[in-house]
């Protein structure tokens, strides 16, 4: 617990603090760049970006060793990376254009060809006698054993870069991403805004390739901005808390694996995101699962209430048990499915409304105030009181309910 | 011309609350029927009955909750109360005996399958899992795309035939399934004139043969020629008996109202009058 409580004000030594600042800058940054790829519905095209780094990695390191290179030099690998990183890209935007391919079937094909590539590439280089190993594999799921301070200082250049493009870019992203057609009209670009989308998503990816891994790097792009989204309706703002998540669990992430020992601080990262993800479904107000629970349920409660009552205005009997149950815990019926004076007294109300509302629509034919003749709305809510005075008159004086 | 207003009594909800009971003989009855996709009801409390060995339409404005009201009985979509009974048994259990022809936008056209491959998939739930299908299976779709004039398209991709056509093909399905009850949503929508007298024409046969045929309708020049039941929606039902009875002015006005010029609508309903 205390080591937690160091970790977390950054006391527990330089390769940890170095490590958590980068994690949160890093989270910040793909919470921030993965809004708009996951607005435009194209969320796993990340996951295929990002397993399509590792064949450039792997021959970015043979190409350097076979030059008499380090192998390991960070820049060229980030190079290699986004190199074929963006090649895959541009394949997944050709095929599903050019093809009757779909995308997400381009996806896969592309996703699976780079990334067997990549393996094969690292295996290769396993069995080279030139040249360290290095460590490639850390690429594959992220270590932070290694991580120096250019590495960090990468993470906060590039990251900040990629915020700053995606907050300049926002009112084409958005447009793009909400009707691209409309944004053609307007004369945007539309190939080259999804492109710089994926570009950004790319770059995100490839400075988060040593700290989190190339096959789990499409979590921090995506599930902030999934988070998100219960939390507001506009775009602008998602960006936003989706960068505040992503940052949140980056840090608490990053501070979490180094309060314990052994602890893989990529996929401890993943988890607190998946974390607040989580909370956000179950308990955003408005659009979580609870919420939406609730208020069906009153909805249907209140359907129910209103069929009861009109099936004892006409004297029907209650079919569904529900309805029955709904209208007995009110006191309008007894269980047997009779009417009490309350419940009589209610359904003589339903039927004079249903009287008014056959009479409004027979008047007001022309004004579309008919086309709340839904079951639900009060006749109140529709016309003033003067109004429902003159449909009354029309009626003819009240008629209480009979008694059989 | 000032509305006549009826003598009011308190059982006398008119069109609005259908009789207690369906009728025995009813192929599909639907009892308080609510459907809603947010906090306004699409269908409200529909209650309804279409018989045995007719041809019934459901006819309403855009928007009016006919195809969710077809959905909802289906089962398709979740309903927020209601009941449905086919020929007296639960949806359930009545399942084989039902035959649904979607409206026509709603699969993929580039999918792998022919013609009579798709014709084929009515016959799909017969056979079960490890059923063979057989000439007999294969002659029996045949002879369904016979019925609706498409034998020779049998072995085409699906997507290549016209939008007549296609709808045509989902009509040879649900007869391949031999359902007792039939529903169509909007069948003729977008279809030449052939197409639309073709399906006419096998609907007409199969009331022959003691089969129900409900359809979500839209064009009302020809609800007279078609039907012999209407079931009018706006949310609500607002009228349903048989066509000489039901379609008339009045509840058209009541159904779409101001949606529909006056003049139009006397064209083309029963005149109340006797014309």
């Amino acid at each position: 617990m205390s080591l937690f409580v160091e970790a977390f004000f950054l006391q527990a030594g330089y390769n940890a603090t170095l490590v958590a600042i980068g994690a949160g800058v890093l989270g910040f940054a793909a919470g921030a760049s993965g809004t708009f790829p996951f607005l435009r519905k194209r969320a796993l095209i990340s996951d295929a970006v990002a397993h399509a780094t590792l064949p450039g990695i792997g021959l970015a390191f043979i190409l350097m060793v076979t030059f008499g290179g380090d192998g390991r030099s960070l820049l060229g690998l980030i190079a290699g990376s986004a190199l074929t990183a963006w090649t895959g890209l541009l394949l997944i935007e050709w095929i599903s254009r050019r093809t009757r391919l779909t995308e997400d079937a381009a996806i896969g094909a592309i996703l699976g060809t780079f990334f067997g590539a990549g393996i094969v590439f690292l295996t290769v280089i396993q069995g080279m006698s030139a040249g360290r190993q290095a460590g490639l594999e850390g690429f594959l799921l992220g270590s932070t054993a290694g991580m120096l301070f250019q590495d960090a200082l990468l993470i906060a250049v590039g990251g900040s870069l990629a915020v700053l493009v995606t907050w300049l870019m926002r009112r084409p992203m958005t447009i793009v991403a909400f009707d691209s057609d409309y944004a053609m009209t307007l004369g945007y670009d539309v190939r080259r805004i999804d492109l710089l989308m994926m570009g950004l998503v790319l770059s995100v990816t490839v400075i988060g390739l040593k700290l989190v891994g190339l096959i789990l790097i499409v979590a921090m792009l995506i599930i902030p901005a999934v988070a998100a989204r219960f939390w507001t309706d506009r775009s602008t703002k998602m960006i936003w808390i989706a960068g505040c998540i992503g940052g949140a669990s980056g840090y608490l992430g990053a501070v979490l694996s180094a309060s314990a020992p052994a602890m893989p601080t990529g996929p401890i990262i993943v988890l607190v995101a998946a974390g607040i993800f989580v909370f956000s479904l179950l308990f955003a107000p408005d659009r979580g699962v609870l919420v939406t629970l609730f208020r069906h349920r009153g909805f249907q409660a209140r359907v129910h209430r209103r069929q009861g009552l009109l099936a004892l205005a006409a004297h029907h009997p209650i079919r569904e048990a529900y309805t029955l149950r709904l209208l007995t815990r009110e006191g309008l019926v007894r269980p047997d499915g009779v009417p009490t004076d309350a419940g009589r007294a209610q359904a003589a109300k339903i039927a004079r409304d249903e009287r008014r509302w056959d009479v409004a629509r027979e008047i007001y034919q022309d004004t579309g105030l008919t086309g709340r003749y839904d079951g639900l709305t009060p006749i109140e809510d529709v016309f003033t009181a003067d109004e429902i005075a003159e449909l009354d008159h029309q009626l003819g004086p009240p008629v209480t309910a009979r008694t059989e | 011309m000032s509305p006549t207003i009826k003598p009011a009594i308190v059982s006398d909800l008119g069109h609005a609350v259908g009789p207690a009971r369906a009728p025995r003989d009813a192929a599909l009855a639907i009892h308080g029927l609510t459907v809603s996709y947010s906090e306004k009801p699409a269908v409200f409390s529909v209650d309804a009955a279409f018989s045995t060995g007719e041809i019934s339409a459901i006819v309403g404005p855009n928007g009016a909750g006919k195809s969710t009201l077809l959905k909802a009985a289906l089962g398709v979509i979740p309903r927020l109360s209601g009941e449905v009974y086919v020929f007296g048994d639960t949806l359930r259990n009545a399942r084989a005996r039902i035959g649904y022809v979607p409206q026509s936008a709603s699969v993929d056209w580039d999918f792998p399958t022919t013609v009579l491959d798709v014709v084929q998939m009515g016959l799909y739930r017969k056979l079960g899992l490890l059923g063979r299908l057989s000439g007999q299976g294969r002659a029996q779709a045949l002879e369904c795309l016979d019925r609706v004039g498409l034998a020779d398209f049998a072995n085409r991709q699906i997507g290549q035939i016209s939008g007549g056509q296609r709808q045509r093909v989902f009509l040879a399905r649900a007869l391949a399934q031999d359902a007792d009850l039939l529903l169509l949503d909007e069948p003729f929508a977008g279809v030449d004139a052939a197409t639309e007298r073709a399906i006419i024409g096998v609907l007409k046969l199969l009331r022959k043969d003691g089969k129900t045929v409900v359809a979500v309708h839209h064009d009302l020049a020809t609800i007279r020629d078609y039907f012999d039941r209407i079931l009018l929606v706006n949310v609500r039902r607002i009228a349903e008996g048989p066509v000489a009875t039901t379609f008339t002015t009045e509840n058209l006005q009541a159904t779409f109202g101001g949606r529909l010029a006056t003049t139009h609508l006397s064209e083309l309903a029963i005149m109340d009058d006797g014309h």
